[in-house]
């Protein structure tokens, strides 16, 4: 009765808000830093970059993942969410060893703005992928045991929502603080 | 009658405990009404600790050179008395009725999410204890105002824990906040009964529909705040540290693009408020609707682009105060547009002085002056000369307690016997009015004057100047004077649960959804909604042969 697809949206518009202002934190002191690391001497954008696929991969599979429950084949709506998962479960393994990178040299969230602005804004999204993995993983533990037989389901499309809207804000991350430093 | 169509329940019940298991139904509740019922409870507890912090300040300014209590301690007092009343009072008692009556309202069996709205409740009521938590620490509360400003909140110049739980707390109310405005928007957009269209929605659903935008839009600015100060202040990240890299004027920024929008989501739900009693004890309805409710979209808009007035003193630089100033000034017309369709509301009608009456006309008065004062320091001359004195804080207790509490008083007395099936007293009911009237005018009126010899705000003292010893304790006294009428009110509402006049269904005549149940009303809401088809349902129920849109077509 209620419209689970309507509160997903306006969650993600709020949100939006909420990444809007890390973004804007980020930008306001980008070019400010005199010494110490910045962007474009400490970060690896086509590293990144390849890291950043599986993750945009990974929107195009949960998409599939709906179309697959929407025909209800069930055996490939478990396959797509796996392979979600694991997709996004690699971008976050390739955002920890770029932190345990960075760290190792002694840029943290204290060394300087940028590592503070840095740190922020690409620890919050990780922390929304994972709690989208987390989502996800529900959602396979609950086809496993025979959920989402199709054609339809609010919490396999809302969790979708939410993934795409994880992407999209990573694109914009990407864009702000890879592309910007080396364009 | 037989074309009245039937409530349709849910198809899976929810939850609920009947009512011989005490407590447990209502801290278990998924209900609204009983959820709305403990958001109005707990405001009222936070609303007599912000009040006695209030006392405990103008205590120590009754005199000049007083010592009631410490610096450290005044700094903590009006930091929470600020905070207190701003995050623990007005907005969950106004989000709390929204939530009473809103299913109410639009015809609705309960909330879009009855479970994420217990959620948003209990958050309030822990991110409140989070917040008074730190008054056990070794340090006391924040001492840093409810405005935090950088780098005053940072290390070094604040090392105790106060700002840390201060954050923490209202990262937990905003959360709340966020959760409510979504599952408001939803409800009201879908769950609206056959025949309540946007344009016959009563206009406090409106004000609730728009305060609900601002939440989901606003709240998230300042979550990202305390979320980049808490880790300045845990992890020493630099965001708004000077001394490290950091800004502190995006401190402010980020402050008040969230603070100006929070002044008008305390605001206009009370807007809403009063949009309600006055066409009811008018006999009118309200004249304009279209106007009330389109002027609140545009305040709503209009709120987003105007934070940088509270900056004025900063040095932003001549064009971005001169956008700001006019800006701000333009608030003022759909805001005095509302106040001009209440005023022809009342006009000719046959005005019944009930005290939820009383407090709404009051109301119109006492925030027409705050916001007057409003416009004045939206000009940047004068802002410069005003800031950050007394009369800023005139000001704003104009618009936020002659506003915002006046309405909710009048929401009190006005919907207690729908709450409760009993009527409050009228008799205590004036007595209150009239000594809050009084005690509020007598407190901060004087502050204007104040303000503009020059008394600095959040000030622990001041020498004795001509005049300003006797003014500040004529304060203080107005301030003593509000106490009572508040224990009044508190006496008027527990006498009248438990000898109170038995309350019929529609004690005012009214002609909102919510008094077609009983009062107070079954556990799910209506056995049969009435059919809607203008924006009085039970005025064309009463009177067929004169309905407000004749013309109308009844959906079933």
């Amino acid at each position: 009765m209620a419209n689970n697809k309507m509160l997903i949206g306006f969650f993600v518009a709020s949100e939006s808000i909420f990444f809007l202002m890390l973004i804007l934190a980020y930008v306001n002191f980008h070019g400010t830093i005199t010494d110490g690391p910045t962007a474009a001497n400490s970060l690896d954008p086509l590293r990144t970059g390849i890291f950043s696929l599986f993750l945009l991969a990974s929107s195009f599979s949960v998409w599939l993942a709906g179309r697959s429950m929407a025909s209800k084949n069930h055996f490939m709506l478990k396959i797509w969410l796996v392979v979600t998962i694991l997709l996004g479960a690699l971008f976050i393994y390739g955002q920890a060893s770029e932190w345990l990178g960075l760290i190792d040299q002694n840029i943290t969230i204290s060394r300087n703005v940028f590592g503070t602005t840095f740190f922020t804004l690409t620890g919050f999204h990780g922390f929304h992928v994972c709690v989208g993995l987390l989502m996800l993983t529900i959602l396979l533990g609950l086809a496993m045991f025979g959920d989402f037989k199709g054609p339809k389901s609010d919490g396999v499309e809302c969790v979708s929502i939410y993934w795409h809207f994880v992407d999209g804000v990573w694109i914009v991350v990407y864009s702000v603080i890879y592309l910007w430093a080396f364009l | 009658m037989s074309k009245i169509p039937l409530v349709p329940e849910n198809t899976k019940p929810l939850p609920a405990l009947g009512e011989n298991q005490g407590m447990l139904s209502w801290v278990a509740s998924v209900d609204h009404k009983q959820i709305g019922i403990m958001y109005l409870i707990s405001t009222m507890v936070f609303f007599v600790i912000g009040g006695l912090e209030a006392l405990v300040i103008r205590m120590q300014l009754a005199k000049p050179e007083f010592d009631f209590v410490s610096p450290e301690v005044y700094n903590q007092m009006f930091t929470m008395h600020g905070t207190t009343m701003i995050f623990f009072v007005v907005m969950p008692f106004l989000i709390g009725l929204g939530v009473y009556l809103v299913p109410l309202m639009i015809g609705a069996r309960d909330m879009a999410f009855p479970r994420l709205n217990a959620l948003s409740f209990w958050l309030v009521v822990f991110g409140g204890i989070l917040l008074y938590y730190s008054f056990l620490t070794q340090s006391g509360p924040s001492e840093v105002g409810w405005f935090a400003y950088a780098p005053l909140s940072e290390k070094p110049f604040s090392l105790n824990k106060g700002p840390t739980y201060w954050a923490l707390g209202l990262l937990a109310t905003g959360i709340s906040s966020v959760a409510s405005g979504l599952n408001n928007i939803v409800t009201i957009l879908t769950m609206r009964t056959k025949g309540m269209t946007m344009r016959r929605l009563p206009l406090f659903v409106w004000m609730i529909l728009v305060t609900s935008f601002l939440l989901i839009f606003v709240i998230p600015i300042i979550a990202s705040a305390f979320a980049m100060m808490l880790l300045d202040r845990l992890l020493d990240a630099t965001f708004f540290t000077p001394a490290h890299g950091g800004s502190a004027i995006l401190w402010q920024h980020f402050f008040w693009g969230f603070g100006h929008p929070e002044v008008y989501i305390l605001v206009l739900p009370a807007f809403g408020i009063i949009s309600e009693v006055i066409p009811v004890f008018s006999r009118k309805p309200i004249y304009g609707y279209e106007f009330v409710a389109g002027s609140t979209v545009a305040i709503g808009l209009l709120s987003m682009g105007v934070w940088a007035h509270h900056m004025f003193a900063v040095g932003l630089g001549n064009v971005a105060n001169l956008y700001f100033s006019l800006a701000s000034m333009l608030i003022a017309i759909p805001t005095g547009i509302k106040v001009l369709n209440w005023v022809a509301t009342m006009w000719g009608g046959k005005i019944w002085f009930a005290t939820p009456m009383l407090f709404a006309t009051a109301f119109i008065i006492e925030f027409v002056l705050g916001g007057l004062t409003g416009v004045a320091i939206a000009s940047v001359p004068i802002d410069w000369v005003a800031t950050d004195t007394y009369f800023i804080v005139a000001h704003f207790h104009y618009v936020l307690f002659g506003g915002s509490l006046f309405a909710i008083f009048a929401g009190v007395y006005y919907w207690f016997p729908k709450f409760t099936g009993r009527m409050m007293s009228e008799r205590l009911g004036k007595w209150h009015f009239w000594l809050t009237v009084i005690g509020f005018n007598m407190t901060f009126f004087i502050q204007h004057f104040l303000g503009l010899m020059g008394m600095p705000r959040r000030t622990y003292t001041y020498h004795d100047f001509p005049y300003w010893g006797s003014m500040n304790l004529l304060s203080t006294i107005g301030a003593f004077v509000l106490a009572i009428s508040v224990l009044i009110f508190i006496w008027n509402i527990r006498r009248s649960l438990k000898h109170g006049e038995k309350a019929p269904d529609n004690p005012w005549n009214a002609w909102t959804l919510e008094w077609a149940t009983s009062s107070p009303p079954a556990v799910h809401n209506f056995d049969l909604v009435p059919p809607v088809r203008g924006r009085r349902p039970l005025w064309d129920l009463e009177h067929p042969d004169n309905p407000d849109e004749p013309n109308a077509k009844i959906v079933l």
